[in-house]
């Protein structure tokens, strides 16, 4: 029973007399207080019972839009479980959220398919998924899945959703496709483009990229101080540090910027939209996968009944059509119409061999001190 | 009506707004003073407990000093801006015997009805690349090249400027509203000129409202986030980005609650600065 049908319930109590106003009033105060202090005053029972709705929180702009319109609005309609979606800049952001909340109050979200997980996992946020309720994950490449089954010990807190590589992305005006392949990451630090550089202002895509620039492997950086002197250099060079897809669309669209690393799908969303944006993936490129995240707190039935819907082969298309990145699903095993196998980074192998991905340890183990680091320089220190 | 209850009447009423100030304002600020003694581990999971080496980080690390007086500086020079654009319009307001004074003084309210967001990310549209200003002067053939004015530190004081110029032309208004027209006439009808008249009366006399609209421009700017944010380049941030960063980014509660603090104790300084000098009361006649 929802919170609506319990307080309809009471109402219909009062007005016949079966409460009194003091009995009333008394109550509903009482459930309010306690939604102040401890988020719904039913939560426990709505978890046992179907919930009436449940939270997503995702990246916002074109990603959303595609989850709301192809997923979400379909999975209500089929089982009546609203799903209510917000958005965050980065998932950082998100994180700050989540650790403030009471359990339950979020449910789902868009992660990132190692580095969050992991962190989630520290810190306690992890559930731990009935896979019998999730059929269509096997469908779901399974080089994807092993590396979170791995870190959670053979259990799984998510599904992976998606793929996508951060790569370079360049104004076609400006940059010609034979510059951008001969320079690779090194024309993020290049002086001829001062002023007209973006770049992501997070920590790890920045020391990424100047690893690249370095000439060092990313997962085993053996020269630090060569990797901040990249960064500072980078850092004079830039107009600025962009802080979310919508706002990298804009900068590029306007000619504000005429290169900056940027994520596939929103460069393909560009391409799309006419922009003539060229999109670079340079050897070493950083890759990565996303997941569907379950809180621990959740209604999990619920939560494994909308995942199990969005991995649906048509409901995964559909989304991946919408937000521009490749899905999880196996293409050996799934026929993935051409527009799927038209989009950046897709893998028609299904091992993703090919693409380089954050090793969650390495980066995990430097994320206090290097995040700090790169706030710093990214200031002028 | 006894002794005692008369004693305690004031207390009566007081209570909802002490109450409200105590749960909203005084415990959120105990938690994070406590918090600003914990500590963060490398897994992101705060110890508590009693340390002093995030405060000892911020007294000591010339980053925060830096980033803390460039924040003040900035804070500084839009306060100086608001002053001398915002006085112009709230004395033509106050001097004026119009019968739309009312509809004028709409109109530098007329503001605070658009998101302060939307209103800050509008002047991407003014002053970018590709924005009017630049169409503009490209089309009149008085630029060839678009000229580069957003996402540096003259942005952010600009979006600064617009987001609070309203409340010193409204500070400045209600003092020049009070100055008895008497005085005026006296100061002309003893042989002052308008302008020995106004430097000598007006000016002297609006001074609390100059002040006070002045404080209310320092204190929102100093602990601004969002303009930098949307405005500003790399080296433009404010000491509220850096709360934000150690909260947010690095996940670093008990440091962010530190730099929370700092900030609170430098403006609070500032403000019983400005009470010994002007006193607070002038707030009252603004907003009362």
């Amino acid at each position: 029973m929802d919170n609506t049908k319990r307080y309809e319930r009471l109402l219909q109590r009062f007005q016949e007399g079966g409460v009194s106003r003091r009995t009333f009033l008394g109550l509903i105060g009482a459930s309010a207080a306690s939604y102040g202090v401890m988020g719904s005053p039913f939560t426990r029972y709505a978890r046992a019972a179907t919930p009436a709705s449940v939270r997503f929180d995702g990246w916002g702009g074109v990603v959303s839009d595609a989850f709301e319109k192809y997923a979400f609005k379909p999975f209500t309609k089929e089982t009546g479980v609203k799903v209510v979606s917000g958005t965050f800049g980065d998932a950082d952001q998100y994180l700050a959220r989540v650790k403030a909340s009471q359990p339950g109050e979020y449910n789902l979200a868009h992660l990132s398919g190692v580095f969050d997980y992991v962190r989630y996992k520290d810190l306690g946020f992890a559930s731990e998924l009935n896979e019998k309720n999730i059929p269509n994950l096997q469908n779901v490449i399974p080089a994807l899945v092993k590396v979170l089954r791995d870190i959670s010990g053979g259990t799984l807190s998510a599904v992976p959703y998606d793929y996508g590589t951060t790569g370079l992305a360049y104004n076609r005006k400006f940059i010609s496709d034979d510059e951008i392949k001969e320079k690779g990451p090194g024309i993020l630090i290049d002086k001829k483009y001062k002023g007209k550089i973006g770049g992501w202002g997070e920590w790890k895509t920045r020391i990424w990229y100047a690893a690249l620039q370095t000439d060092q492997n990313p997962n085993d950086i053996k020269d630090m101080n060569k990797v901040w002197d990249a960064i500072r250099t980078n850092r004079d060079l830039v107009l600025k540090y962009w802080s979310s897809g919508a706002e990298l669309m804009s900068l590029l669209a306007n000619d504000e910027i005429y290169v900056t690393e940027g994520w596939s799908g929103r460069i393909k969303a560009l391409q799309d939209a006419g922009h003539d944006i060229g999109y670079y993936d340079p050897k070493g490129g950083l890759g990565w996968q996303e997941c569907i995240f379950v809180m621990k707190g959740s209604p999990m039935e619920a939560c494994e009944e909308l995942v199990n819907f969005m991995l649906k082969p048509e409901v995964a298309i559909a989304v991946a059509e919408g937000q521009k990145y490749p899905p999880s699903l196996n293409p050996t095993k799934v026929d993935l119409p051409k527009e799927v196998q038209s989009l950046p980074a897709f893998d028609p192998t299904g091992t993703l061999a090919g693409l380089n991905f954050f090793d969650a340890s390495y980066w995990n183990g430097h994320q206090q001190d290097w995040s700090q680091k790169f706030d710093r320089i990214e200031k002028g220190y | 009506m006894t002794e005692r209850t008369a004693r305690l009447r004031p207390w009566y009423l007081l209570s909802p707004a002490l109450a409200t100030i105590t749960f909203l304002l005084v415990i959120p600020t105990c938690f994070i003073l406590v918090y600003s003694f914990w500590l963060r581990t490398a897994t992101g999971a705060d110890q508590a407990g009693f340390y002093l080496s995030n405060w000892k980080e911020v007294l000591s690390d010339p980053f925060y000093r830096d980033i803390l007086f460039s924040t003040l500086r900035i804070a500084a020079i839009t306060t100086v801006i608001c002053a001398l654009t915002g006085y112009l319009p709230a004395y033509f307001i106050a001097m004026s015997e119009s019968r739309h004074k009312s509809l004028m003084l709409l109109l530098v309210m007329l503001p605070f009805w658009i998101s302060y967001i939307i209103r800050t990310m509008s002047w991407i549209n003014i002053l970018g690349t590709t924005g009017a200003l630049n169409t503009l002067l490209i089309d009149l053939g008085i630029i060839d090249q678009p000229l580069s004015l957003l996402y540096n530190e003259p942005a952010v004081i600009l979006g600064l400027v617009n987001f609070l110029l309203p409340f010193m032309v409204l500070n400045v208004y209600v003092s020049l509203e009070a100055i008895d027209r008497n005085l005026l006439d006296a100061s002309r009808s003893l042989g002052a000129s308008e302008l020995q008249s106004f430097r000598e009366v007006t000016l002297p006399l609006s001074l609390p409202g100059l002040a006070a609209g002045g404080l209310l421009c320092f204190v929102l700017s100093a602990g601004t986030y969002i303009t930098p944010v949307i405005l500003g380049g790399p080296r433009n941030a404010m000491f509220a980005n850096l709360v934000f960063e150690a909260i947010i980014t690095q996940l670093n509660w008990p440091l962010g609650s530190v730099l929370s603090i700092l900030l609170l104790i430098v403006l609070g300084a500032i403000v019983i600065l400005y009470n010994r000098l002007v006193g607070i009361g002038q707030f009252a006649k603004t907003f009362g």
